[in-house]
């Protein structure tokens, strides 16, 4: 549950106001919505510190626990379906806290009339994820609505994780100087998924990088253990969200080169059909990583000998900043910003 | 990505850049506006204000058509879809859009109403004929780009027998516009504003060609060239405005010759001009009442036009007065000159007509710009790195 910070707060009209779509995409609505509903009546020291798990002290070992709700549409994309997602995301916010992920749980809410088929395609698909990633879900829930009341199905999964001694990532630790790496190309999750929406559907050879990272983070941290200052999996806001999300929580800025960041062409052209940008798309096999420039080198390069990091690249670094900006040289050589998305990523008129 | 990359080199791109820079005149100084948000999304998507010398300068047009729809109208598009037989399909970029009151399509969504967002009109289409008990309303806006799939929709829907579809028309044509910035007083007056020339629309010239820039560029002595939207469109937009400049010629020229021809597309104006008709008057937001500037449904069409059919009720509603829109949309005024920029106006909260949609010239400042701003204050935190 990620924590809205002050350079971007507003208040909510708790009175009057309804939930939206905005509240669920990630952006500056949803940030306000955590804030100022959940995160105002569950205060406490672990919610505040921002993350997307929670680590927490048990007799002889540092733990954490996260949690998160899928429902995705449609259930099933190229590369994977809301089953295999449930897995690998949950599995790459524990891992994110440099952890070792143990067990799972799941959680099913399911549409009266929902085909056992696809239930079991699912489940199946949940299985064989978590059986890869060496995480079992050990535990879990089932809830049948009535028809209407749901979407086909949503997954709730939770998982528990060890962090190694001596480890210690906080959403708060970048600083001025530290090197920026993302592990590999942008966007191909949410440009796969609505690829093969209802209302959307079109020819893209792109599939979901949905995928378990934590073997990726184990190989990063054996090559640069404590040079890791924090890490993050892109997923909804795309890298922008996240890079803004970082810099507020840090108070600091970001340097970003656009050349640096890899994109599939099959990606830039979906993008560019649909007028979106890529840095704002979902993705569910990404991770960025802050690094001390000690360590950035090493890290780098044990990403890349990984199969999951094969394209990792230093994609920036952060700088001083009192306005957080998360600022990028163009393919030109000009200058923007990169922003937090306003609300839902909405195609544009023409 | 053939046809994109080829105009998104880099090399080219700062090659243009520098021969601007040798041929633009260091004793005068070039104010080029594009009227088309699409380009205002462009320049600053890609920095391209730090490749221009700084006597070259661009300014922001009205071309952005969510920008330019009057709150009044979303007033009557949200009211309408608040009615139970009703299901609205939308643009997406029109859901952020708030009315006088606040609401936008996005809180009547979460409020109950029926509103579908759709990517094309043939969407719309298909919902009016799978839910045949519904009333589908096409909420249409946009410039001549988008006018011809509304026409082709409802040519569509008549050929079909579709008596449960019908169109809440709110398209609007560029010459009008581009008239009313060049006669306002701001610009026309010597000694005020500056606009040098024009980088005309590529989408919307893709449908009425580039004749109908010719009379402006004639009686008002400005240089107009129409081009793409790509990075290299518009850079070499800009060096072929300084070069006529120079030369003293102000003339229609076309850059974008891969989609634009002199007359246009015929075929596409003719099946507009079926169905479609000029307004009196049309309200723009953030200019006011410009005369023959907006179409409806002809007569004969009537059953097929929501504001008939639905009898809806539009009214003119006024912007916040801080709102500096009218003169930004003139190129009189820069964003950040506004009060309400980045205080109570930002992309989540858009007080006014250029910050709604993400290619108005505030929301573009905002999202990719804010930076310089801060960097030219003289007790500014640190600049750009």
């Amino acid at each position: 549950m990620k924590m809205m910070m002050e350079a971007y707060s507003r208040n909510l009209d708790v009175a009057n106001g309804r939930v939206d779509l905005s509240h669920g995409a990630g952006g500056r609505a949803m940030g306000q919505l955590i804030e100022g509903i959940f995160h105002k009546a569950f205060d406490n020291i672990w919610l505040r510190a921002g993350n997307d798990q929670s680590a927490f002290t048990v007799p002889g070992a540092r733990m954490v626990m996260s949690t998160d709700g899928y429902v995705v549409s449609p259930l099933f994309f190229p590369g994977g379906n809301i089953g295999s997602l449930a897995v690998h995301g949950t599995i790459n916010d524990i891992a994110m806290a440099a952890a070792r992920p143990l067990y799972l749980s799941a959680s099913f809410i399911i549409e009266e009339g929902f085909p056992l088929a696809d239930l079991e395609r699912i489940a199946e698909s949940m299985g064989v994820a978590s059986r890869a990633a060496g995480v079992p879900i050990i535990t879990g829930d089932t809830k049948v609505v009535e028809r209407g009341k749901a979407d086909g199905v949503f997954i709730s999964t939770s998982g528990v994780g060890v962090v190694p001694d001596g480890l210690d990532l906080r959403a708060d630790a970048a600083r001025p100087g530290d090197a920026v790496i993302l592990s590999g190309s942008i966007g191909d999750h949410g440009i796969a998924v609505m690829s093969k929406r209802e209302n959307l559907e079109f020819d893209a050879a792109v599939v979901s990088d949905s995928a378990a990272l934590h073997g990726l983070v184990a190989a990063m941290v054996e090559a640069g253990g404590r040079q890791i200052r924090l890490m993050r999996d892109p997923t909804r806001g795309g890298i922008a969200a996240t890079l803004n999300e970082i810099a507020s929580q840090s108070k600091v800025g970001f340097h970003i080169d656009e050349e640096a960041i890899p994109v599939k062409p099959e990606v830039a052209a979906a993008c560019e059909l649909l007028g979106l940008d890529p840095l704002n798309v979902a993705n569910e096999g990404k991770l960025v990583a802050v690094a001390g420039p000690e360590g950035a080198k090493a890290i780098l390069a044990a990403m890349r000998a990984h199969p999951l990091g094969r394209e990792a690249a230093l994609v920036g670094h952060v700088v001083a900043d009192d306005d957080c900006f998360v600022q990028m040289s163009t393919c030109f050589g000009g200058g923007r910003i990169v922003d937090w998305l306003s609300g839902e990523q909405l195609p544009r008129i023409c | 990505m053939k046809y994109i990359d080829e105009y998104r080199n880099g090399t080219l791109v700062r090659d243009i850049a520098r021969q601007i820079a040798s041929t633009a005149d260091p004793a005068r100084s070039y104010h080029f506006m594009e009227f088309c948000g699409g380009h205002t999304h462009v320049i600053s998507r890609y920095g391209f204000e730090d490749l221009l010398p700084d006597n070259v300068r661009m300014v922001h047009g009205p071309g952005c058509p969510v920008c330019v729809l009057p709150i009044g109208r979303i007033g009557a598009a949200i009211a309408l879809a608040m009615r139970p037989e009703i299901t609205l399909c939308t643009y997406g970029d029109l859901m952020r859009v708030r009315d006088r009151n606040g609401w936008s399509l996005l809180k009547a969504k979460a409020a109950g109403a029926d509103i579908r967002m759709v990517y094309s009109t043939l969407d719309a289409l298909r919902i009016a004929e799978a839910e045949p008990q519904r009333e589908v309303v096409f909420f249409a806006i946009g410039f001549e780009t988008t006018t011809p799939p509304t026409a082709l929709a409802l040519k569509t829907a008549i050929a079909r027998n579709l008596g449960n579809f019908s169109i809440f028309c709110n398209h609007v044509v560029t010459p009008a516009a581009i008239h009313n910035i060049l006669e306002s007083p701001d610009v026309s007056k010597p000694g005020t504003i500056k606009i040098d020339g024009f980088i005309g629309p590529a989408h919307v010239s893709a449908v009425i060609g580039t004749k109908p820039y010719e009379f402006f560029a004639e009686k008002f002595r400005k240089p107009v060239v129409v081009a793409g939207f790509e990075p290299l469109d518009v850079i070499q937009a800009v060096l072929m405005l300084v070069r006529q400049i120079n030369d003293g010629r102000h003339v229609v020229e076309n850059q974008y010759i891969r989609a634009v021809t002199r007359l246009g597309n015929v075929k596409a104006q003719a099946e507009v001009a079926n169905f479609f008709e000029l307004r009196e008057s049309f309200e723009w937001r953030g200019l006011g009442e410009l005369p023959l500037s907006g179409l409806r449904l002809r007569p004969q069409y009537a059953a097929y036009d929501a504001e008939k059919r639905f009898s809806m009720m539009t009214f003119t509603a006024e912007d916040n007065p801080a709102c500096e829109c009218g003169a930004i949309l003139r190129g009189v005024k820069k964003p950040a000159d506004c009060k309400l920029f980045g205080t109570v106006c930002t992309p989540d909260t858009p007080m006014g007509s250029c910050m709604v949609s993400s290619e108005g010239a505030c929301a573009a400042h905002w999202t990719y710009g804010r930076f310089r701003t801060k960097a030219r204050q003289p007790d500014a935190g640190r600049a750009v790195a």
